[in-house]
C-alpha cells in the first residue's frame, strides 16, 4: 500500500492513499492540530465528499478503535511466520496476586523468557507496556513466546 | 472637545463595521466588500462625511497593511515558499500572465498610461488568499485533490507580490529606468536573503523573538516587523513586503503562536484599512466606472478559471476538480486594493481607485458566492460524466 503525502502551504499535511475496495481516504494534519479524516466522492474521486473534522481526543479514539484488532492480527500473523511461537491473553483474575501490582514485579521474561507485547486495559490498548505498567484485575496481559513458556505465564500471574 | 469627537467617530465607524461583519457571517460572505461599502459611506460625497479621525485611520490603514502581510508572512514557512516554485513554476506563470494581462490592457484602452497599466494589471492579478482559504475551508474542499495545486498558486502569487511591490513602488515615486533596475535588484537581492537566512539560520532569530510571555512575545514580533517594513520603505522595496519576509523568516510552532496573537490585531486594523481606501474613493465616481468594473471582473473570473484549470490538469486532476480549482481563484481582496491603495496614494488616474473598489466589491462578494452556487451543479455534471 502506498500512502502518498501532499505539503499544503499554509494549511498543514495531507496523506492519502487507495483501499483495495478502490475508495480514496485521506488524513489532513492541520498546523492548529486540527485533523481532517477525507473520503473521496466514488465518481469524482478528486472530491471530498465526506470531511470529519476531529479534536485531539476524537483522533486518539478513532486510533484505538481501529488499531487494537490489528494489534491481535499481527500477532496472528507473527504465529504462522514463526513456527513454535504462540501468543496467549490473560486474564488478571480478581485473586492474581499482582492485582494493583507494576507489571514489572512478575518478572516475566526473567523468568519464563516470554515477553509481554500488550496490556488490554478498560478498553484500551497499550502495546509495548513499560515495566512500571499498572496491572490492574480484569486487565488482559497478552504474552508471546514458545507453549511452555506462555503457560508458565499464565500460571504466574494466577498463582504468582 | 478633539479627543471626544474622535472617539465617538473611531466609535461609530469600529461599531458599525462589527455590524456588517455579523451581516456578512450570517450571509456567508467575505466582510470585504461590505467594509469598502462602509469606507464608501462615511468617506468624501458619502452620506456621513468624517471631521477628525481621517488622519488615525490612515495610520491605522498603513497598520493594517503590515499587519496584513505579516500575519500572511507567517502563515508560510521558507521551505514550503521554496518547494511551490520549485514544483509549480509554469502554472504561477500561466497565473501571471494570464491575469495581469486585464488590468494591464484595460487601462491602457482606457488611455491612462504605463504606469497605470503596472497598478492596475496587479489590481487583477492578485487572488485573495484571505478569501480563497475560507472557501476551501468553508465548502470541505481542503481535502479535495485540486487544493495543493490551488494553494501553491497562491504562494506563487505571494512571492511575486514581494517582487512586485517594490518594482511599483519604484515607478510610482517616479524614478528613472536606471533608479527603477537599481530597486529592483535591491528587491530581489533582499528577498533572496531573507529567505536564504529563514532557510539557514531561522532558528536564530526565532531564539531572539521565542518568548514563553505572549506579551513579550507581541511586542517584539509586532516591532520587529514594523522596523523592518521601515527599513524597507526607506530602501523603496515597500513596507508590505518587509512585514511579509518577517514572517516568513518565523516559522514552525512560534510562528503559529505569534500569529495567533496577531490576529486580532491584523482584523481591526485591515477593517480599518478597507474603510480607509472607501474613504478616498467618491461613491458618485463608483458609478460611471460600474460598467468597465463589470466587464473587468467578467474577463478577470474567465483568465482565473483558465489558470485553475491548466494547473490542475498539469496535475492529472480531472474536468470537475479543474473547474473547482479556476473557481476557488476567482475571489479579490486584500492585495488588490492594497496596490490600488499605493496607486491612489502616488496621484494615480483619478478613476483608478473607483474602478478597482467597484472591481474588489464585485469579486470579493461573487468569488465565494460562484463557489458555493456551482458546486452542486459541477458535481451534477461529474456524476453524469
Amino acid at each position: 500500500m502506498e500512502i502518498e503525502q501532499t505539503a499544503l502551504p499554509g494549511i498543514g499535511l495531507k496523506h492519502e492513499f487507495t483501499t483495495q475496495s478502490g475508495r480514496r481516504i485521506a488524513v489532513v494534519s492541520h498546523r492548529t492540530g486540527r485533523r481532517d479524516l477525507v473520503i473521496y466522492d466514488r465518481s469524482d474521486p478528486d472530491r471530498a465528499c465526506e470531511a470529519v473534522q476531529l479534536n485531539d481526543e476524537e483522533a486518539d479514539a478513532l486510533v484505538e478503535l481501529l488499531g487494537a484488532p490489528r494489534i491481535v492480527q499481527r500477532l496472528n500473523a507473527l504465529h504462522r511466520e514463526v513456527e513454535g511461537l504462540v501468543s496467549l491473553q490473560l486474564p488478571i483474575v480478581d485473586g492474581s496476586p499482582y492485582a494493583g501490582r507494576p507489571m514489572g514485579d512478575a518478572r516475566v521474561r526473567t523468568r519464563t523468557g516470554a515477553s509481554v507485547v500488550a496490556v488490554v486495559s478498560g478498553g484500551q490498548v497499550h502495546a509495548s507496556p513499560a515495566p512500571d505498567f499498572p496491572l490492574g484485575a480484569g486487565d488482559v496481559v497478552v504474552v508471546v513466546g514458545s507453549p511452555e513458556s506462555t503457560s508458565a505465564v499464565a500460571d504466574i500471574l494466577t498463582n504468582g | 472637545m478633539h479627543t471626544a469627537t474622535l472617539f465617538i467617530e473611531l466609535g461609530g465607524i469600529v461599531l458599525a463595521l462589527g455590524v456588517l461583519g455579523a451581516l456578512a457571517l450570517r450571509a456567508g460572505i467575505s466582510p470585504i466588500p461590505l467594509y469598502l461599502l462602509a469606507g464608501l459611506a462615511f468617506g468624501q460625497g458619502g452620506i456621513l462625511p468624517l471631521a477628525t479621525s481621517e488622519d488615525f485611520i490612515a495610520v491605522g490603514a498603513e497598520l493594517g497593511v503590515v499587519l496584513l502581510l505579516l500575519t500572511l508572512g507567517l502563515e508560510y514557512n521558507a521551505a514550503e515558499l521554496v518547494t511551490s516554485l520549485r514544483g509549480n513554476a509554469r502554472g504561477g506563470l500561466v497565473d501571471l500572465v494570464l491575469n495581469a494581462a486585464p488590468g494591464a490592457v484595460a487601462a491602457v484602452l482606457l488611455g491612462w498610461g504605463p504606469v497605470a497599466a503596472v497598478a492596475m494589471a496587479g489590481v487583477t492579478y492578485a487572488t485573495s488568499s484571505g478569501i480563497t482559504a475560507k472557501v476551501l475551508s468553508d465548502l470541505g474542499w481542503i481535502g479535495n485533490r485540486e487544493t495543493p495545486v490551488v494553494l501553491s498558486l497562491l504562494v506563487f502569487e505571494d512571492l511575486t507580490m514581494a517582487l512586485y511591490l517594490p518594482i511599483l513602488t519604484a515607478i510610482l515615486a517616479g524614478v528613472s529606468l536606471l533608479g527603477g533596475a537599481i530597486t529592483v535588484a535591491i528587491a530581489l537581492a533582499t528577498v533572496s536573503v531573507v529567505l536564504l537566512v529563514a532557510l539557514r539560520y531561522g532558528r536564530f532569530i526565532e531564539a531572539f523573538v521565542a518568548s514563553p510571555n505572549s506579551e513579550v512575545l507581541l511586542l517584539k514580533v509586532m516591532g520587529l516587523a514594523l522596523l523592518v517594513a521601515g527599513l524597507a520603505q526607506q530602501l523603496q522595496v515597500s513596507a508590505a513586503v518587509g512585514a511579509f519576509l518577517v514572517g516568513i523568516a518565523l516559522s514552525g510552532e512560534l510562528a503559529h503562536e505569534a500569529r495567533a496573537l496577531l490576529i486580532p490585531l491584523r482584523d481591526l486594523f485591515a477593517a480599518v484599512f478597507f474603510v480607509f481606501f472607501g474613504l478616498q474613493t467618491d461613491p458618485k465616481a463608483i458609478w460611471p466606472m460600474a460598467g468597465t468594473a463589470a466587464l473587468l471582473a467578467l474577463v478577470s473570473m474567465v483568465t482565473k478559471l483558465a489558470t485553475g484549470a491548466y494547473a490542475a490538469r498539469r496535475a492529472g486532476v480531472a474536468r470537475a476538480g479543474q473547474a473547482r480549482a479556476g473557481i476557488a481563484l476567482i475571489p479579490r481582496g486584500e492585495f488588490n486594493i492594497v496596490i490600488a491603495g499605493l496607486a491612489v496614494a502616488a496621484g494615480a488616474h483619478p478613476d483608478l481607485g473607483p474602478l478597482a473598489a467597484g472591481y474588489v466589491l464585485i469579486l470579493a462578494a461573487f468569488g465565494p458566492l460562484a463557489a458555493r452556487l456551482l458546486q452542486p451543479l459541477i458535481t451534477v455534471v461529474a456524476r453524469r460524466a
